[in-house]
C-alpha cells in the first residue's frame, strides 16, 4: 500500500443560503485506499452526495484538508482540479448523465477528449471499455436507444475509460429496477475486483452495503461509523489480489455480457451465468432475501 | 481539448438544433447581405457618376452664376451672349467656349409627343463636351447666326417621336414652333436615374427667340492648358464679375465636381452601410440571446463535461466557437446572398452595383467579430458554472 487514493481530514462543506450558513459536512475524516470497495450509507440529506463531490474534486471543502491522488485540493486552480478529476476520478451518477445526441462510444470517449487523445485512439479505447461492460454490440446506439441498465453501463464505461484510481458512484442503481440494478452492481463489483479501481458507492440499500468490505454511515454531515475502524480487515486488507492499472486487451469477460444475455437484464437471471467468482461474495439467494424495513432514508 | 475537436463539437451542437440555428443565422444573413448590397449600390453609383464626369474631360470648366455648393439655391442668370464673347476673348479661342439656355418643352411629331429638355447651344458644343452623333450633322455657326429652326435630337427623343421612321429631315414642334431635324446624338445612357438622352439641341439664338429672352444659363470652357485651368477660371470669373458687379460667379472644374459628388455619394454609401450595420448588430444580439438559452438548456451537459475533466476554458471555448460558427456561416451565406442580389440588380435594373472586396472582407470580419463579442458573455457564463450545481439542474 502506497499513497491513499483520497484522504480527507476534518473536512467541512458549508453553504450560504440567504445569509444563513448550512453545513452539509461538519468535520469528516476518512481515507480511501487503492482498490478499496466502500459503501456509503445514510439518510437522505445527510451529506452523502456532498461527500462524493468533494472526494471527486468536483467541489472544494470550506474547511479541512483534502488530498486527492497525493495533491492537496486547496492548492489547485480550477483547470488543475479539472485535470486531476480527469486523471484520477471516475463518476457514476444516479441519473446517468449521458450526452443525449451522442453515440455510446462517443459518450464513453468524452473524458479522453479533455485529455487530448486523438479521435481514433479515443474510439478504440472507448469501444474496448464498452466491451468490458458488456455493450460491445451497442457502440453506435444513442442513449434513448438503450435501456436504463445499458445507459448506466455506458456511464460506468465512461468513468473507467481513463483508468482512474477511484470510481465514485452516487446511488448508481437508484433509477433502475431491482434486477437491472443488481446486474449493474455486480458489474461495478467485478470491475473493482479486476482492475483495482477503488469503488466508493452511495446506496440506500443496507443489503447492498453489506456486500462492501467497508461501510461508512453518514448522518447530519458527520461519519457515524466506519467499519474500517470497527474491525480491521482480516482478509488481507481488503485490497484485491490483482492491481491492474490499465484495462488489459485480453477479453476478460464481464458479468452478464455473454452472448444471448438480455440487455439490462430481467428477472434475477442477470449475472447468473458466465460470471467470475469473486472472493467474499455472498450466495445469490441471500442477496435476494426480502428486506426487513432497514431501508435508509 | 484540441481546437479541431472544439470546432466539431460546436458544429454538432448547431446541427442538432438546425431550425433554431438557421433562424438565428437569419439575422446575421440579412445584416451581412444588406451591407454587401447597399455598399455595392453606393459604390456602383459613385463609379458610374465619376466615369460620366470624367467623360467630360479633365480640362472642362463650367462657369455659372452663384456658388457651387451643396444646398445653395440656383441664382437667376444675368449672362447673355455678349458675356460668352467676353469669355472667348479671355480664353483666346471661341471654339473652346460653349453656352446653354435650357428649358423643359413638349416636342411633337405627327401625333406623337415627348416632354423633354430643349437646350439652346452654340455650334461648339460637341467639341467642348465631347459628344458624337449617330446620324446627320450638328448645328453650324451659320445655323446659330441666322437663328435657323433646326434641331439635333437626343437618342431617347428620336426613339419616342420617330419609332419607325428616319427622323432626319422630319419636322418637330418645340413649344409650338416647327423645327427641322438635322441630326441624332449617339446614346449616353443614364446617370443617377436621369436619362441623359432626353434632350434636344437647337441654336441658342432660336431658343432665345422661342422663350423671348436674351439670357443664357451658363458657359462652359474647354481649357487649352490643363495645368493652368484654375488660373483661367479665376480670370473668367474676374471678367464676368467686372461686367456684372452684383452677381457672384463660380468656375468649377471636373476635379471639383468629382470631389463634391464623391463626398455626397461617399456619405450616402456610409449611411446605407450604417443602416445595414444596425441590422447586423440586431442579428448579433439574437445570437447572444440564443447562446444564453443554449447554455441554460445544456447546463447538465456542461456539468457532466466538467465532471469528466473539462476545464472552464474548454467549456468557454466550446460555446464561443459555437457563436462564432453561427455568425460566420451566417456571414458567408449573407455574403453569397448579397453578391448574388447585387449582381442581379446590376444586370436587371438601371441601378448600378459594384462588388468591392473591402465590403466583403468587412462584412465577414464584422460578422465573425459579432460572434465573438456577443458570444463572450454566454461562453463565460458556461465556463464558470459550478459543476455540482450544473449536474443538479433540471
Ligand atoms: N448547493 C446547495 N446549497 C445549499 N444547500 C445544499 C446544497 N447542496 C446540498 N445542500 C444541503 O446539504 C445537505 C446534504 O445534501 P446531500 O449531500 O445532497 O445529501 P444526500 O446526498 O445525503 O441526500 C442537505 O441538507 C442539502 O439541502
Ligand atoms: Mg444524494
Amino acid at each position: 500500500m502506497t499513497v491513499p487514493a483520497v484522504e480527507a481530514v476534518d473536512v467541512w462543506r458549508t453553504y450560504e443560503l440567504d445569509g444563513v450558513s448550512v453545513s452539509a459536512l461538519r468535520g469528516v475524516s476518512l481515507t480511501i485506499d487503492q482498490g478499496e470497495y466502500v459503501a456509503v450509507i445514510g439518510p437522505s440529506g445527510s451529506g452523502k452526495s456532498t461527500l462524493m463531490h468533494l472526494l471527486g474534486g468536483l467541489d472544494r471543502p470550506s474547511g479541512g484538508r483534502l488530498v486527492i491522488g497525493g495533491r492537496d485540493v486547496t492548492t489547485l486552480t480550477a483547470p488543475e482540479l479539472a485535470t486531476l478529476r480527469n486523471e484520477t476520478i471516475g463518476f457514476v451518477f444516479q441519473a446517468f448523465h449521458l450526452l443525449a445526441r451522442t453515440s455510446a462510444v462517443d459518450n464513453v470517449a468524452l473524458p479522453l477528449v479533455y485529455r487530448g487523445v486523438g479521435a481514433r485512439q479515443r474510439r478504440e479505447r472507448a469501444a474496448a471499455m464498452l466491451g468490458r461492460v458488456g455493450l460491445g454490440h451497442r457502440l453506435h446506439h444513442r442513449p434513448n436507444q438503450l435501456s436504463g441498465g445499458e445507459q448506466q453501463r455506458v456511464a460506468i464505461a465512461r468513468a473507467l475509460v481513463t483508468v482512474p484510481a477511484v470510481l465514485l458512484a452516487d446511488e448508481p442503481t437508484g433509477n433502475l429496477d431491482s434486477a437491472t440494478g443488481e446486474a449493474v452492481l455486480e458489474l461495478l463489483e467485478q470491475l473493482n475486483a479486476e482492475s483495482g479501481v477503488a469503488l466508493v458507492m452511495v446506496t440506500h440499500d443496507q443489503e447492498v452495503a453489506a456486500r462492501a468490505r467497508r461501510r461508512i454511515a453518514v448522518r447530519d454531515g458527520l461519519i457515524r461509523s466506519d467499519s474500517a475502524h470497527d474491525r480491521p480487515p482480516s482478509d488481507g486488507s481488503g485490497v484485491p489480489a490483482t492491481l491492474d492499472p490499465a484495462p488489459s486487451a485480453e477479453p476478460r469477460s464481464v458479468s452478464g455480457s455473454g452472448p444471448g444475455h438480455p440487455p439490462g437484464g430481467s428477472g434475477g437471471a442477470a449475472g447468473a451465468t458466465g460470471r467470475l467468482p469473486r472472493p467474499g461474495e455472498r450466495p445469490r439467494a441471500e442477496q435476494r432475501l426480502p428486506r426487513s424495513g432497514g431501508d435508509a432514508g | 481539448m484540441r481546437l479541431a475537436e472544439a470546432w466539431r463539437v460546436a458544429w454538432d451542437a448547431l446541427r442538432a438544433n438546425r431550425l433554431r440555428s438557421v433562424l438565428t443565422m437569419l439575422g446575421v444573413i440579412i445584416g451581412v447581405a444588406s451591407v454587401v448590397i447597399l455598399v455595392a449600390i453606393g459604390t456602383g453609383t459613385k463609379q458610374q457618376v465619376e466615369q460620366q464626369v470624367e467623360g467630360l474631360g479633365s480640362n472642362l470648366l463650367l462657369v455659372v452664376p452663384g456658388r457651387i455648393e451643396v444646398g445653395n439655391a440656383p441664382v437667376v442668370s444675368p449672362l447673355d451672349l455678349s458675356d460668352a464673347d467676353a469669355v472667348s476673348r479671355v480664353v483666346g479661342d471661341p471654339g473652346r467656349v460653349a453656352v446653354t439656355v435650357a428649358s423643359g418643352a413638349t416636342a411633337r411629331a405627327g401625333n406623337r409627343s415627348d416632354f423633354t429638355t430643349v437646350q439652346g447651344v452654340l455650334e461648339t458644343t460637341p467639341s467642348v463636351f465631347t459628344r458624337s452623333l449617330s446620324r446627320g450633322r450638328y448645328l453650324t455657326g451659320a445655323d446659330v447666326d441666322t437663328s435657323r429652326r433646326v434641331a439635333v435630337l437626343g437618342d431617347s427623343v428620336a426613339r419616342a417621336l420617330f419609332p419607325d421612321r428616319d427622323p432626319l429631315g422630319q419636322q418637330v414642334t418645340l413649344a409650338g414652333v416647327r423645327f427641322r431635324v438635322i441630326g441624332v446624338f449617339a446614346p449616353l445612357g443614364q446617370s443617377l436615374g436621369v436619362d441623359r438622352d432626353d434632350e434636344v439641341h437647337v441654336p441658342v439664338t432660336a431658343a432665345q427667340r422661342l422663350w423671348g429672352t436674351q439670357r443664357i444659363d451658363g458657359i462652359a470652357v474647354k481649357a487649352p492648358d490643363r495645368e493652368r485651368i484654375d488660373e483661367l477660371g479665376e480670370r473668367i470669373v474676374a471678367e464676368l464679375s467686372r461686367r456684372h458687379p452684383d452677381t457672384e460667379f463660380s468656375a468649377v472644374t471636373q476635379r471639383q465636381i468629382l470631389g463634391v459628388l464623391g463626398d455626397i455619394l461617399g456619405v450616402l454609401t456610409g449611411v446605407l452601410a450604417a443602416i445595414a450595420g444596425i441590422s447586423l448588430l440586431v442579428g448579433g444580439v439574437g445570437v447572444s440571446n440564443i447562446m444564453l438559452v443554449s447554455v441554460r438548456e445544456r447546463t447538465r451537459e456542461i456539468g457532466l463535461r466538467k465532471a469528466v475533466g473539462a476545464r472552464p476554458r474548454d467549456i468557454g471555448v466550446q460555446f464561443l466557437l459555437e457563436a462564432v460558427l453561427l455568425t460566420s456561416v451566417g456571414g458567408l451565406t449573407g455574403m453569397a446572398l448579397g453578391v448574388g442580389t447585387a449582381l442581379l440588380v446590376d444586370a436587371l435594373s438601371p441601378i448600378p452595383a459594384a462588388i468591392t472586396w473591402w465590403s466583403l472582407a468587412l462584412a465577414f470580419g464584422v460578422s465573425a467579430a459579432v460572434g465573438i463579442v456577443f458570444g463572450v458573455v454566454p461562453a463565460q457564463r458556461a465556463g464558470r458554472l459550478d459543476p455540482v450545481v450544473a449536474l443538479r439542474a433540471e
